[in-house]
Formats: structure tokens, sequence, C-alpha cells
């Protein structure tokens, strides 16, 4: 299967009479890492919960390999495009009923400990209490969980910010390393365009609510991007 | 009918109160106020309620009781929805929850014949379910709310996830519901042993048999846990869908927009 191709066409999204985004046209191509770059509020977040619809756009449309997502089940979407969230809220009474939460929804089932491998966690947690083990590691937690569904794509909401530089780095490679592995497609908000270049392949720059331009990171750190990153360094 | 003025020396019990008033001057509780609108309230409310089922009485009509429940449905609902401010629908949904468990426990009471269709036995009866549903609608819904806003990491990671609002909000439905309704299965599990209930006392200090005030009082227990139940799980049911939209989302942005 190809990897799948998500793009966002005049995307808008108003809350309590807030406009959150105001228009975002953006393209992430299949098999790649899209970094999603931009000032506190500029909507990084609310574009990535819009993408698989955990909230709806007010307007504009988003693209599955071209078809609308708002024609898909919500729940069918949210399988294909998992998401991984900023601080990493794990539940059940072990690290095991946490990883297969997901599947177990749609009446599947899967290897837990074959997951946990597959984010660098030994498949003896699977018995543990999620709560006990360090934020690093429930982030890990999450992804297995995520990657349990076997989704097409994945969102990735600042999934470092709450973690150690240590742990930062090992996310860091285990994003790469899965994008090289599975070919998924990533889009992944950060703050850190240190972090951007170590991991990204297009950085996409959005700024009140707008898409600002998009660049391929290598124009994007050299020359080409400059203003643009002059600019959100100066406003983080 | 034995009317008010015989009330008299009932009122030396506020001597009791001004006992409770003094200490709470005494000790800075500021509870002295509330006491005071507690007191005159509860006389006013308890002495018009006597003459209105007195007049009901009098009517010899069922639908007059009828009218009267329904009115004292209406009352609970608002009550239960002003104490959860901020869920969307509340008057409704315990409107509905409540008028449900009236309707369902004394409508068996009457199918079964356990209880005569008069508005001796409706009146009171329909009150005590009518009270103890309102409270346990209001915990409900309170609690629900508390813990959507307090948990919605969570419960948007399970949305995430493929699950339905149903499924992402059923540990915090759980929760809610056993809050509801544990204070009064406690309560039923410990009646008799550690306090004898209310309508119970009332009856054998009236001079009723002791074993005939027991009969009424397991038929009021039994019909109180049934519609406590019922209506708990109708407002769990029925409440947590106004926290979100019909596709499976979270209403209203999650605190940290960013």
């Amino acid at each position: 299967m190809a990897p799948l191709k998500i793009e966002v066409s005049g995307l808008g999204y108003a809350v309590g009479g807030v406009e959150i985004l105001k228009s975002v046209d953006a393209g992430m191509q299949g098999g790649e890492i899209t970094a999603v770059v931009g000032p506190s509020g500029a909507g990084k977040s609310t574009l990535l919960r819009a993408i698989n619809r955990l909230i709806e756009p007010s307007s504009g449309e988003v693209y599955l390999d071209g078809r609308p997502t708002s024609a898909l089940d919500p729940l069918e979407l949210r399988r294909r495009v998992g998401m991984v969230f900023q601080i990493p809220a794990v539940f059940g009474d072990s690290v095991e009923e946490t990883v297969l939460y997901g599947v177990r929804l749609s009446g599947k089932n899967a290897d837990p400990g074959r997951l946990l491998e597959m984010v660098g966690l030994d498949a003896s947690l699977a018995g543990r209490d999620p709560q006990s083990l360090s934020v690093g590691q429930q982030q890990r937690v999450t992804m297995a969980r995520t990657l349990a569904l076997e989704p097409e794509a994945l969102l990735l909401d600042e999934p470092t910010s709450a973690l150690d530089e240590a742990a930062r780095r090992r996310i860091e490679e285990l994003v790469g390393d899965l994008n090289a592995r599975l070919g998924l497609t990533m889009v992944f908000v950060s703050h850190d365009l240190v972090q951007v270049e170590r991991v990204a392949d297009r950085v996409i720059v959005l700024a009140e609510g707008r898409s600002v331009g998009a660049w391929d990171k290598e124009d994007f750190f050299s020359g080409a991007g400059e203003r643009a990153r002059q600019f959100i360094a100066g406003r983080l | 009918m034995a009317d008010l003025q015989t009330l008299g020396p009932a009122l030396l019990t506020l001597g009791l109160v001004a006992v409770a008033v003094v200490l709470s001057l005494y000790e800075k509780l500021d509870l002295e106020k509330d006491i005071g609108v507690a007191v005159v309230r509860s006389f006013l409310q308890l002495a018009a309620i006597g003459y209105v089922i007195n007049f009901i009485f009098g009517l010899k009509n069922i639908g007059a009781v009828v009218l009267l429940l329904a009115g004292m449905v209406l009352f609970a609902a608002w009550t239960s929805a002003r104490r959860a401010g901020d869920v969307p629908r509340a008057f409704l949904v315990a409107a509905v929850a409540v008028g449900a468990a009236a309707v369902a426990t004394l409508g068996l009471l009457l199918t079964l014949r356990i209880v005569p269709a008069t508005a001796r036995y409706l009146i009171p009866l329909g009150g005590m379910v009518i009270g103890n549903s309102m409270n346990a609608a209001s915990l409900t819904m309170t609690r629900i709310r508390d813990d959507v806003a307090e948990q919605r990491p969570k419960v948007e990671a399970a949305l995430a996830l493929g699950a339905t609002s149903r499924q992402a909000v059923a540990p915090i439905l759980r929760t809610a519901l056993q809050r509801a309704l544990i204070p009064l299965i406690d309560a039923t599990k410990t009646t008799g042993l550690i306090f004898l209930p209310g309508a119970m006392v009332g009856m054998i200090i009236a001079g009723a048999d002791p074993l005939e005030a027991v009969r009424l009082q397991i038929v009021v227990l039994y019909m109180l846990l049934g519609s406590v139940s019922i209506a708990a799980i109708l407002v769990g049911t029925l409440s947590y869908r106004a926290f979100f939209t019909p596709r499976h989302q979270l209403r209203r942005a999650p605190p940290s927009t960013e």
C-alpha cells in the first residue's frame, strides 16, 4: 500500500467566537515526516486535531489520498490516522491493557510484547502498572498503543516536550526509525527548530492560524527559510 | 384536621436550633444565616405542603395527586439543573430521569397492589422517590461534568484510538454512578442496625404496630433503591452526550489551545 498523503485546504476552526485556525493550506507527502512549527498560539495542535477530526473544522477540508475526511466515519479515520499527545495519558491497570486498549475496542487482539519492542521497551514491562513508568516510557507506551491499530499516518503533538533531553533524543530516533521501517506518513508538531532539523523531511510554518509557507528541510535550514526561521525564533 | 396551632409545643425544639446558632457564633462557623434560612424555609414549605396535601385529600381526585407529583418532579428537575450548572440540557435530563423513576416505582407499587391508589400513600411515597432521585441526579451530573473537565486528556486519547463517546466516557460514568448510589446502598445495608429510618420512626411514634411499620419501611427502602438507581443511570446515559458531538468529539476547545 502506498503511503498516505494528507492535504489540508482552506482549513478554519473557531470556538466561542475565537478563530484559532483562519485559513491553513498544507500538504503532507506520503511516507515523509512533516514538521509543523510556529509561535505558540499559531494553531499547531488545533491543526493536528482537525486532521483526525477530534475537532470539527468550521471551514475548509482535509483530504486523505484525495478523499475528503468529512465523508469518512470519524472512528475509522482516527484508527487510520493515529495521534500521540504532548502529555501521555495512560489508562488501564497494566501496560498490556493500555497498549491493547484501541485494538480491543475494535474486537481484535495483538501481541503486546511485540508492540513494546517496536517502541524500544522491554516486553517484560507488559505486566507493570503504567503509572509506575517514567514519563518517557509512558510516551512510548502511548506510541505502542497507537501503532497497535496499524495506522497509515501518525500525528505527533510535541511528543517530547514533557521529557528530559535523553528521553527526547530516544523518541526522536524512534520516530525516524518507525518512519523508515513502516513507511508511515508523520506530522510532527514542535517548537524546537534544532529538533526539527534532526527529525523532519519538510517544514510547514504556521502563524496566527494561517499557513505561512512550506519548505524542504534543506531549503528551510539554508538561505531560503532564513526569514521564516528568524520570525519563529523571535516569537518563541 | 389538627391545625397548625397544635404545633406550639413542637416549636420548642427550636431551642435546639438556638444551641446550634450559639455554637456557630461562638466558633465563628458563619453558619447562623444558613441555619436561619433553613429553619424558616422548612417551616413555611412544610406548612404549605401540609395544607396542599390536606386539600388534595379532601378532593378525593387522583388527577389532583398526579398533578401535584408532576409539579414536584419539575421542581426537583429545576433544583438539580441549578446544582449542575454548565451541564447542557440539565433540566430536561433531570426531569426525564426523576419523572421516569417516579412513574416506574409508583406504577409498580400500584400495579402489584402493594399500596392503594390514594393520596394518603401516593403523595408521601412519591415525595420520597422524587427527592432521593433528585439528589442522585444532581450528584451524577456534577460528577460527570467535573470528571470530563479534569480527565479531558484521557477522554481525548481514547477518542483518538477510535473509541466512541460512550466508550471514552465509560470509566467516568462508572465512578459517577458508584458515587451516586453507594450512600443509599450502604444505608440500605445497615438499616435497622445503625439507624431507624424516618418513616418507621414516625409510624411507631404515631402508635402503629412496629411490624406494620417494618412492612411499610421495607416497601420504602426497595422503592428508593430502585428509583434512585433508575434516576442515576438515566441521568448518566443522557447527560454524558451533552459533552460530545455526534461525531464523537469533545465539545469546547481544550484548555491549552495551541
